[in-house]
């Protein structure tokens, strides 16, 4: 399905890979991958956590060298043995988790490795007048003396960006941009590759949303297993014919749920507020409450206090307040506050951070199956554990949750993120909890589970379970959601219901813009975020 | 307190402070690079021996502290490829060089002088002499300042002054060079240097000979200027105190100066005042002695406020997707 217009035949590509393999042991990670990405275009490249982009593009960047395989920069055959040699040939990488020293200022940051001469007078001096000619050329603001760790992850995000065209890059790869980012950053992050582009650079963006890839790219390759699946053009394609070629099936993009019938209260929240180890506030006085058979959404960028409210009500840390949970006040620093007493009371725990709080990497998935529950007597034989009932209980879970491989013996660092998330919600849901606290429940997983984990959620829900749903996708929230809350600053911002409201009014909200502002929405944005990594900047001193 | 007995204890704190400066540099390098070194104790003690022993079978200072920095960095060598080739815990790599170190230099001391484990005393051209700088003697007379000029700065060894202008050294090659830009980035975020272009490994091999060199003009001013020959564990935990200073210092070098200045002060106040009568009771000699040991402690302890040390110090830097 490559596209072969004439015109396009008469350029030379900008970048052309043939034949590219790379394996890692037994795994097959890029399989025969050949790719032509034209100059001056938007190349997106889409494909499920796992399908072989980031090695393909660390292949590019000199990361990894492939087994097989050609590249070809601008018609010439180049080798990239490095990263010096990837800049060299005049590609830069924005990577995911960005590159950058912390406690450096942006001019440090992006001479870094790029320096001339051995005193670092001159290449400051030239940077500085370089980067002031770029933010005057696309929009590339960022102040040259900031240090790192105060920018918000968005102008992070530019230094990045700013790092590859001081190098010269003419070739832009960017892996997952927009996942740390709010709306608003986004749209202006698409804005700052719209004008790269028009002014002739190559853009490759390497993303698993949908929605950018149709918003932005001029071109799109689909990825699957380690396969090419399909070049196509993005004008002539749909969001549903490119999830078919990522699944190799189709899938529904939306969740098909019934209207909430929502009951009485069960879960109460009021002025919640919690005091982080360094003394900062970090939950600000938080009123809520989730009625029995609904999903209340809470959305928001991460840092603004999510993590810390599940971490309160899944008894993880203390808080002043109250909560009350079908009625009954529960204790929030005593000694009946701690994850145990919370799952007495019904209040089952899917947390954000699924390795660290969910899962007990190294133990076998019938183990974490029973975790936070192996004191129940139904499972006790005398002074033991019934672990042979145990497992048997854990591989029938497993099955119903689908998880693969079906092993219970098997560790759970073995399975996939996707099929770790099932773990998690196989042991949470299986308990038939009351309240069902859920964080980041599809982070790092791939469409087939996302789609699973979210018939689950729903069905939870139409058993009249009270769910609390911490994401901050955007798209997961608006569709799962009966009610959303959204969060900025450990306040809440609002109260939405999905169907009066859009991505545009929530992401203000997210931003902490309560009212429509007299300034360009970019900029209002900005300015609160700054706002508020200099505050938190100062709370760290 | 007369202005002589001032003189001669703030002397004999430059003495003492000057093999904690160097080993506080070192370190400072080191570990602003991301390999957190507890070795210097070890590479101070190789380096004391390896000096003195060569000093004093060749009869030349210079020999044996070319003999001194090269053992100590034969030492840095193993611990950068202990935790730099091989990604092994830096920790155990440091501890076990201190082991090495301490067994090693006494069994071949007495395997190669027959003196219980010690060089014999270095004299001559084999010790490093006391250097007086110009007209120190015809200023002697201006009052107050003189004395300070042809007592207090005149008058130590090469080393005393290398180790001192090590600082200002120290700081314009951090923070103002490629070389230091580019050190401090690879203890900060490794994968920012890899992604740039430059190599991690080099760039910590790099700051490992450096402190090994460091260490070695420590251990040769102590075997070869501060004392004449070298004694069983003569460093005697300069090598942790060091390691305090820089923790104090939070890893920055004029800093590091005003910290082992603080270190060397104790010491020679212990040194000069054994018991010290404050009327009501005795403040004993042991008690002063351990007084820099009991510091060393209560900053490890984080009384002096939060030291935030280099991000990625103390990891292996694996390549990551």
């Amino acid at each position: 399905m490559a596209p072969d217009d004439r015109e396009e035949t008469m350029t030379q590509p900008a970048i052309e890979l043939k034949g590219i393999s790379k394996a890692f042991g037994p795994v097959q990670a890029n399989r025969d991958i050949s790719i032509r990405v034209m100059p001056g275009t938007i190349h997106g490249i889409i494909g499920e956590n796992g399908a072989g982009k980031s090695t393909l593009m660390s292949i590019l960047y000199g990361f990894y060298k492939a087994d097989a395989g050609e590249i070809f920069i601008n018609g010439k055959k180049t080798e990239i043995p490095d990263s010096q040699a990837a800049i060299a040939a005049g590609i830069g990488m924005v990577f995911q988790h960005f590159k950058l020293v912390q406690n450096f200022t942006v001019l440090e940051n992006v001479i870094l490795g790029a320096e001339e001469g051995q005193l670092l007078k001159t290449s400051l001096s030239k940077a500085r007048g370089v980067l002031k000619q770029l933010a005057e050329d696309y929009a590339l603001r960022v102040d040259p003396d900031a240090l790192i760790e105060n920018l918000s992850v968005g102008h992070q995000q530019r230094v990045e960006i700013l790092k590859a065209l001081y190098r010269q890059a003419d070739i832009l790869i960017l892996d997952e941009p927009t996942g740390v980012l709010t709306p608003a950053e986004a749209d202006h992050l698409f804005r700052i590759l719209e004008g790269l582009r028009d002014q002739g650079k190559t853009i490759i963006l390497i993303t698993h949303k949908l929605r950018e890839i149709m918003e932005i790219t001029d071109t799109v390759s689909v990825m699957r297993r380690g396969e090419m699946t399909a070049t196509v053009k993005t004008s002539e394609t749909s969001p549903e014919e490119l999830a078919e070629l990522m699944v190799g099936r189709k899938v529904l993009l939306h969740v098909d749920k019934k209207p909430a019938q929502p009951g009485k209260p069960v879960l109460e929240i009021e002025n919640l507020r919690h005091v982080d180890s360094w003394g900062v506030e970090r939950l600000k006085g938080i009123s809520l409450s989730v009625r029995a058979g609904e999903i209340l959404g809470i959305a928001g960028v991460s840092g603004n206090g999510q993590s810390e409210l599940l971490h309160v009500l899944g008894g993880m840390t203390t808080a002043t307040g109250t909560i009350r949970v079908n009625g009954q006040e529960i204790d929030l620093t005593g000694q009946h506050s701690d994850g145990q007493s919370r799952r007495a009371r019904g209040i089952a725990h899917v947390p954000e951070d699924r390795h660290h709080e969910g899962l007990i990497l190294p133990y076998t998935a019938w183990e974490n199956l029973v975790f936070g529950y192996h004191r129940d007597p139904a499972i006790q034989k005398g002074w033991l554990m019934d672990n042979a009932g145990i497992k048997a209980e854990a591989a029938k879970k497993m099955e119903r949750f689908d998880v693969r491989p079906p092993n219970p013996n098997l560790a759970a660092r073995n399975f996939s993120g996707g099929n770790q998330q099932k773990i998690v919600l196989a042991r949470e849901i299986e308990r038939d909890p009351d309240i069902l606290l859920v964080g980041q429940p599809t982070r790092g997983v791939d469409i087939g589970a996302i789609e699973f984990i979210h018939k689950e959620i729903i069905r939870l829900r139409d058993k009249g379970k009270a769910i609390l749903l911490v994401s901050v996708e955007l798209d997961e929230i608006l569709s799962l959601s009966d009610r959303i809350a959204v969060m900025f600053d450990g306040r809440i911002m609002g109260e939405r219901l999905p169907a009066e409201t859009d991505q545009t009014e929530l992401g203000l909200l997210m931003a902490g813009v309560t009212e429509k502002p007299d300034k360009p929405l970019i900029e209002a944005v900005d300015e609160q975020l700054k706002a508020k990594a200099q505050r938190e900047a100062r709370n760290n001193v | 307190m007369d202005l002589d007995t001032i003189i001669q204890v703030l002397d004999s704190t430059i003495r003492l402070s000057t093999p904690l400066l160097l080993a506080c540099l070192a370190g400072l390098f080191s570990e602003r690079a991301g390999i957190f070194d507890i070795g210097l104790e070890g590479k101070m003690l190789f380096s004391a021996f390896f000096s003195a022993a060569i000093a004093f079978t060749t009869g030349s200072v210079w020999l044996g502290l070319l003999a001194g920095m090269v053992a100590s960095i034969a030492l840095s060598a193993i611990h950068g490829l202990a935790s730099i080739t091989f990604r092994g815990n830096q920790l155990i790599s440091g501890v076990a060089l201190n082991f090495l170190a301490s067994g090693l230099t006494v069994l071949v001391a007495q395997d190669w002088f027959r003196q219980g484990g010690r060089t014999p005393t270095l004299e001559g051209g084999a010790r490093f002499e006391a250097i007086t700088l110009p007209f120190a003697e015809s200023l002697r007379g201006v009052p107050v300042l003189g004395p300070i000029y042809a007592d207090l700065i005149s008058g130590h060894s090469i080393l005393v002054y290398v180790a001192f202008a090590m600082v200002p050294l120290t700081w314009w090659v951090l923070f103002r060079t490629r070389f230091g830009l580019r050190l401090r980035a690879v203890g900060e975020a490794p994968e920012a240097v890899d992604t740039a272009g430059v190599s991690v490994v080099g760039l910590r091999f790099a700051a490992v000979a450096i402190c090994g060199a460091l260490c070695g003009l420590a251990g040769a001013y102590l075997a070869t200027g501060l004392q004449a020959g070298f004694v069983k564990e003569m460093t005697a935990g300069r090598g942790y105190i060091a390691l305090a200073a820089l923790i104090f210092a939070k890893w920055r070098p004029w800093y590091a100066l005003v910290a082992c200045l603080l270190f060397g002060l104790l010491q020679a106040i212990a040194l000069r005042y054994q018991n010290i009568d404050l009327g009501a009771f005795v403040v004993p000699v042991q008690f002063m002695d351990a007084l820099p040991y009991i510091l060393t402690v209560v900053i490890l302890a984080g009384f002096v406020g939060k030291a935030i040390p280099p991000r990625a110090g103390g990891e292996p830097y694996v390549k990551e997707r």
